[in-house]
């Protein structure tokens, strides 16, 4: 199969909607010329002009309401937010606004808006740039949020959160962008609320979000050498989310480890833990146990960040503790 | 405080027609009759919740909306009954709402603060200061991408004139000339932040200039006046000439909502002055004195919009509550999208 980056799988996700949908627009900043702060999606402005491919001013909140505007009006507007730290600038919109106009509305209001951030560390670019805050998105009623893993997973989610008529908050991993992945040449889109077993195994089951699935994946390697076979499970969409799929894997592993690279307190892995623990609680051989970030901003020097944001040492060592004690 | 010296232009001087002129009349009164309604229903408990009445603010809407068809857009605020009533919506769903029944224009799920009728173009009323302006700015984008002559009015109060969303987005219309007409209602008083203490501008329209765009200040009590400066902007807009500035100038004779007597922060001089410029009443005199209409024409549609309001209480009133189960419903579309 063919190999390219994730920046290019999102860019021909984007382009290949752009193609086939005049309707489909494109704002943010930095996206004409530079094709974003990332430059994940270069050529387009070129392609489809400034209409379609905007750059806005620094005003997330506005930029983000026009979103709307735009959405409800017969529009399906893709609006990247450089990073999702900014994301809280447009707190307005997006949690009293975005995720609530049609409910309020009853029912009247169709939105078909995509909001792409970015999100985690890695790049010593300390607190303001370096957080994952899906939490905050997957707590409002309203909004589906997705976390996608590797590049072919991204293109194919990212053309379904175009294609739905509601809102959906697109997170992509920042350390992603300039790796390489066998991607499909053919048309292909990723439905919601489908978990995807990255491996089978009988040991434990590895609910991993965005890469940290894949990390668990790596990991598992290592885990074989020492006798543990791990299942591996990248839920892809947090809301929905498909918690069938988890507590299957549950019933049979007998125990749960959720990472997850947003901060630990009222965070996704939590919420994870809860919403599959009645269904599992009497397969369980261990208790339900997190890898998160912890409850502290995100710092400038590697030395620290890297201690802070899970990896494959600390899922080794938290897996070898589940399974081996 | 009011001039002292209240003066109007000719009616002939705008070229209307009598029928134009006598709808405008009746609009009007619609939202007046209406929302005296609701304080008679909220006294009596039938209404939950808050009223943000709009009463002695109705020109500004009827003068501004009556440059709008169907097709255009329209968002509104937290006081948005009479943009809606304005914009020709039902009074029956609109009454269904506001008390909180299945027959309301959202199922209940809005109620008075977030009534929206997208057929007429109401792209909803908001509870958030501000939140409008910039979701009326997309929809003038999309008029724009969509190759229509839509505009888009984004109504706002005084208040909202100081939320960052008002010069992100203006900024933002200017720039790309977007069909745009932002109509900002200066009653004044921000709850009871009276806005000459927290601004310094006198005239909150001379802020367009930042934007390099037309700023007008308008007697927000006149409804002529009020439509004659908004055919100017809407002209410009589907010209592809871009926004302008609406300042119109008015008052809120009643408090921030029913309950709130609106006399802690204000004087009572001041309120009673503004009240001798009532947009309706004001309007009568000169139609009955510039021969528009005569006494019993003008008391026939009074009697007919008592009716109509009468009406729609009763719809409102013998309409069932939403079901439990309903609460669930209205989150997603399972409609699927993109081509």
């Amino acid at each position: 199969m063919r190999k390219i980056t994730y920046g290019q799988a999102i860019c021909e996700a984007i382009d290949e909607e752009m193609a086939k949908d005049k309707n489909v627009i494109f704002l943010g900043e930095d996206i004409e010329v530079l094709g974003g702060n990332f430059r994940a999606t270069p050529g387009l402005y070129e392609k489809y002009g400034g209409w379609r491919v905007r750059n806005t001013p620094i005003s997330e909140n506005s930029f983000t309401g026009l979103g709307l505007g735009a959405a409800i009006t017969g529009l399906r507007p893709i609006i990247e937010i450089m990073f999702c730290d900014f994301m809280m600038l447009a707190g307005d919109q997006i949690v009293n606004q975005i995720a609530k106009i049609r409910y309020m509305s009853g029912g009247q209001a169709r939105v078909p808006l995509t909001i792409r951030t970015t999100m985690g560390g890695g790049r010593s670019t300390a607190a303001q740039h370096s957080q994952s805050l899906q939490a905050i998105v997957c707590h409002i009623p309203g909004l589906k949020v997705v976390m996608p893993s590797s590049a072919s997973e991204a293109k194919g989610l990212l053309k379904t959160a175009i294609r739905d008529n509601n809102p959906v908050i697109f997170f992509e991993h920042k350390m992603e962008y300039n790796k390489t992945y066998e991607v499909p040449e053919e048309e292909y889109t990723i439905p919601f609320g489908v978990a995807n077993i990255l491996k089978a195994g009988k040991d434990i089951t590895i609910v991993g979000t965005s890469t940290q699935a894949l990390k668990a994946l790596q990991t598992s390697k290592e885990l074989t050498k020492e006798g543990i076979d791990a299942e591996i499970i990248d839920p892809r969409t947090l809301v929905p989310l498909d918690r069938d799929t988890i507590i299957e894997s549950v019933k049979k592993t007998g125990r749960l480890l959720i990472i997850d690279e947003g901060y630990e307190r009222c965070g996704v892995a939590g919420e994870i833990a809860i919403s599959v623990l009645k269904d599992v609680f009497y397969y369980l051989n261990a208790p339900i146990e997190r890898l998160t970030t912890a409850n502290v901003p995100i710092p400038f020097s590697p030395a620290l960040e890297f201690s802070l944001i899970p990896d494959e040492n600390k899922i080794f060592q938290k897996v070898k503790d589940m399974v081996l004690g | 405080m009011v001039d002292k010296k209240y003066q109007f232009n000719p009616i002939k001087d705008y070229d209307l027609s009598k029928e134009k002129l006598l709808k405008m009349y009746k609009d009007m009164l619609k939202i007046r009759y209406f929302e005296n309604k609701i304080i008679a229903l909220y006294s009596k408990g039938l209404m939950p919740g808050l009223a943000h009445l709009y009463i002695g603010e109705e020109a500004i809407a009827v003068g501004v909306c009556n440059n709008l068809t169907e097709r255009d857009f329209a968002v509104s605020t937290h006081r948005g009954h009479g943009h809606l009533i304005a914009q020709g919506c039902d009074l029956k769903r609109m009454m269904a709402e506001v008390l909180g029944k299945e027959d309301g224009y959202c199922r209940g799920k809005g109620g008075t603060m977030h009534i929206a009728d997208f057929s007429k173009g109401i792209l909803g009323a908001n509870g958030i200061v501000g939140a409008g302006i910039p979701i009326a700015t997309g929809s003038g984008y999309s008029a724009k991408v969509r190759g229509t002559n839509q505009v888009t009015v984004a109504f706002f109060g005084d208040a909202a004139s100081n939320q960052g969303t008002f010069y992100e987005s203006i900024n933002m219309a200017a720039a790309w000339k977007l069909p745009v007409i932002y109509v900002c209602e200066n009653n004044l008083y921000g709850i009871s932040v009276d806005i000459r203490k927290v601004t310094n501008t006198k005239n909150l329209a001379t802020r367009a200039l930042a934007y390099d765009i037309p700023g007008v200040v308008v007697d927000g009590n006149d409804v002529l006046e009020v439509y004659r400066v908004t055919k100017e902007a809407v002209k410009r807009a589907r010209q592809g000439e871009g926004p302008s500035l609406l300042e119109c100038k008015t008052y809120r004779w009643k408090g921030h909502h029913v309950g709130d007597p609106g006399r802690v922060y204000r004087l009572e001089k001041e309120t009673k002055e503004w009240m001798t410029r009532c947009p309706i009443k004001t309007y009568k005199e000169r139609l009955l004195n510039e021969n528009v209409a005569t006494d019993k024409e003008l008391f026939l549609i009074e009697e007919n919009i008592k009716q109509v309001v009468e009406e729609a209480t009763n719809f409102a009133i013998k309409s069932s509550y939403p079901k439990e189960k309903e609460a669930f419903e209205d989150l997603f579309t399972e409609q699927e999208g993109g081509k």
